[in-house]
């Protein structure tokens, strides 16, 4: 049933490079309507597989259909439904802003009234009214970023592929291009968003993937994944120096999940008070220490034993 | 997986619009320059070298006269050479701006065959303001200089598809001076332009001489402004042959070097 309503659907798709699987074997669905995040860290194979998806990667095996169309063989059609923000900035610098706009307008055949009616919409919505004569190099990272967004949004797409929308971007600046996807989920859009911030994945998406090395490693709802693999809290605690691997030890001599790094210690716990005070029975004074709620970082580092950023 | 590479000419044209776009900002800055160039061209080595210069030439006219369609060919093989090397190279490698196309309808294939397009059209204005220039050097005003625009496209068409080649296959822009000096600085001194090669060099010589595209260019527009017919047609489809030959091959390697 959801299958017929399936905006994005994967099958054991794989690229490969020489010798090196960028995308190793994956698949997944989108529905209609639904946030979708994949979640991992740089070189994890997520620009590949949306590369795949949006027509510019060719795939070395596996099945793809984008809007019920076949990648490869029906690329344009797909292309013209579909809505891109790519990870670099590749605005064209030798135009004005509403001139890149019109321009991706009639790439994908929209021109006139049309073309110019949509463009002053999406300026609107991208507080970019007041820079629409101006030219790209005169705005600031964030508004550029705006721009591309609604470059993306000229053909009104039902699909709109965000590889990594916010990384580098300022926190006030992520925050207001939150808002906008937001806006953008309740219009009835498909997104698609790549990223390896986990509170954007955590906030934003119904559904995600994690990947590592090309594959898939987990996926489902950000809160379910979490109450999935860890309990709900997490003890961040400071050992003194030389003594993280003990504190580790202990914690797991308490059946307790615990990873390290150096001598700063995350174990994961049901009953935060309680482990603390086994913990501080056993002569660990964690002065420092706090509790907090369990994320999808969390998730990652005990599926990979790595963190999301390194 | 092997993609069909069918080109969509309305995509093609849309990407030869965005280039008009950026050119409409900026023509008057652009232009001047191809006014200038050739009447220092046709002053300095017309007026000035051509008074030292009395043997006659190809069809006995004055050396001005002589120089002036070729000149008209070299500067119609510039205005693509130009187009095709530094300026695709800038939006193919820094601007990233032929990835952000193939996001829409547009494939990397009309990309190409639109840029190549478009250096037709750069071509198409640098020679033929060069031929205006000339009339005013006492070259007659005949319809045979109307017939001169067409010979100026395809003269552009084979220079564009040969500079979109090169582009296609260099990793770094330093390369090009390899092909300036190297491809289109002899060329433009030994393809009949200011001297007739036959007799000057060993037959080796002139027969690569008479192998290069912008000998061939020359003598289409020299035939064509004087009216000697003789042969031209082998002129014109040698340069329609060698054009689509590389522009089919460029735009193939334009594709792979994008969509990948």
């Amino acid at each position: 049933m959801q299958h017929a309503e399936a905006v994005v659907e994967v099958d054991t798709l794989v690229k490969r490079y020489g010798d090196v699987h960028a995308v190793d074997g994956v698949s997944f669905t989108v529905a209609r309507g639904e946030f979708f995040g994949m979640l991992g860290p740089n070189g994890a194979g997520k620009s590949t597989l949306m590369r795949m998806i949006y027509q510019v990667t060719p795939r070395t095996s596996g099945s793809l259909r984008v809007l019920g169309m076949p990648a490869g063989e029906r690329a344009r059609s797909i292309k013209q439904r579909l809505g891109v923000v790519p990870q670099l900035d590749n605005l064209d610098e030798e135009l004005r802003v509403v001139d890149n706009l019109l321009i991706y307008a009639r790439f994908n055949g929209i021109r006139g009234v049309a073309a110019r009616r949509r463009a002053d919409e999406l300026l609107t919505f991208a507080d970019l009214n007041d820079k629409r004569k101006a030219m790209v190099d005169e705005l600031s990272g964030g508004m550029k970023r705006r721009l591309m967004l609604v470059r993306g949004l000229m053909n009104d797409p039902e699909l709109v592929v965000l590889d990594e929308p916010t990384t580098g971007l300022d926190p006030q600046v992520r925050l207001n291009l939150w808002n906008k996807l937001e806006e953008l989920r309740t219009q009835g859009k498909t997104l698609l968003m790549s990223t390896h911030y986990m509170d954007e994945a955590e906030r934003l998406c119904d559904r995600l993937v994690i990947m590592d090395h090309g594959k898939i490693i987990a996926s489902g709802a950000p809160q379910a994944l979490i109450r999935e693999n860890l309990p709900p809290f997490v003890i961040e605690a400071r050992a003194g120096a030389g003594e993280g691997e003990h504190l580790e030890g202990a914690a797991q001599g308490l059946g307790l999940g615990a990873v390290r790094s150096g001598d700063r210690v995350s174990v994961f716990v049901a009953d935060a008070d309680a482990a603390l005070a086994r913990l501080r029975e056993q002569g660990w004074r964690l002065e420092r220490a706090f509790v907090r709620p369990a994320n999808l970082e969390d998730v990652f580092l005990k599926l990979t034993g790595r963190a999301l950023r390194e | 997986m092997r993609r069909r590479a069918l080109i969509d000419f309305r995509g093609a044209a849309r990407v030869w619009q965005r280039d008009l776009w950026v050119y409409r900002d900026r023509w008057l800055y652009g232009l001047l320059p191809n006014f200038f160039e050739p009447l220092f061209y046709l002053l300095g080595l017309g007026v000035g070298l051509g008074y030292y210069v009395s043997t006659g030439g190809q069809f006995g006219q004055d050396y001005l006269a002589y120089i002036g369609p070729g000149l008209v060919a070299s500067s119609a093989m510039n205005g693509a050479s130009f187009e095709t090397t530094y300026n695709v190279f800038v939006k193919l490698h820094f601007g990233r701006l032929y990835d952000a196309m193939v996001t829409t309808r547009v494939n990397m294939e009309d990309v190409a065959v639109g840029e190549w397009g478009w250096a037709i059209t750069r071509s198409l204005i640098y020679g033929g303001i060069f031929l205006f220039i000339t009339l005013f050097f006492h070259t007659p005003l005949t319809w045979r200089l109307l017939l001169a625009v067409p010979a100026i496209v395809v003269v552009g068409y084979c220079f564009s598809a040969i500079g979109l080649t090169f582009t296609s296959l260099i990793q770094i822009i330093d390369v090009y001076s390899y092909y300036f000096t190297l491809f289109l600085t002899p060329s433009f001194l030994f393809s009949g332009i200011f001297f007739p090669v036959k007799g000057r060099f060993p037959t080796a010589l002139v027969w690569v001489a008479q192998g290069t595209p912008l000998y061939r260019a020359v003598r289409l527009v020299r035939g064509i402004v004087n009216g000697h017919w003789q042969g031209l047609w082998f002129d014109v489809a040698y340069l329609l042959v060698v054009g689509t030959a590389f522009g089919a091959f460029a735009v193939w390697r334009m594709q792979r070097r994008v969509i990948r």
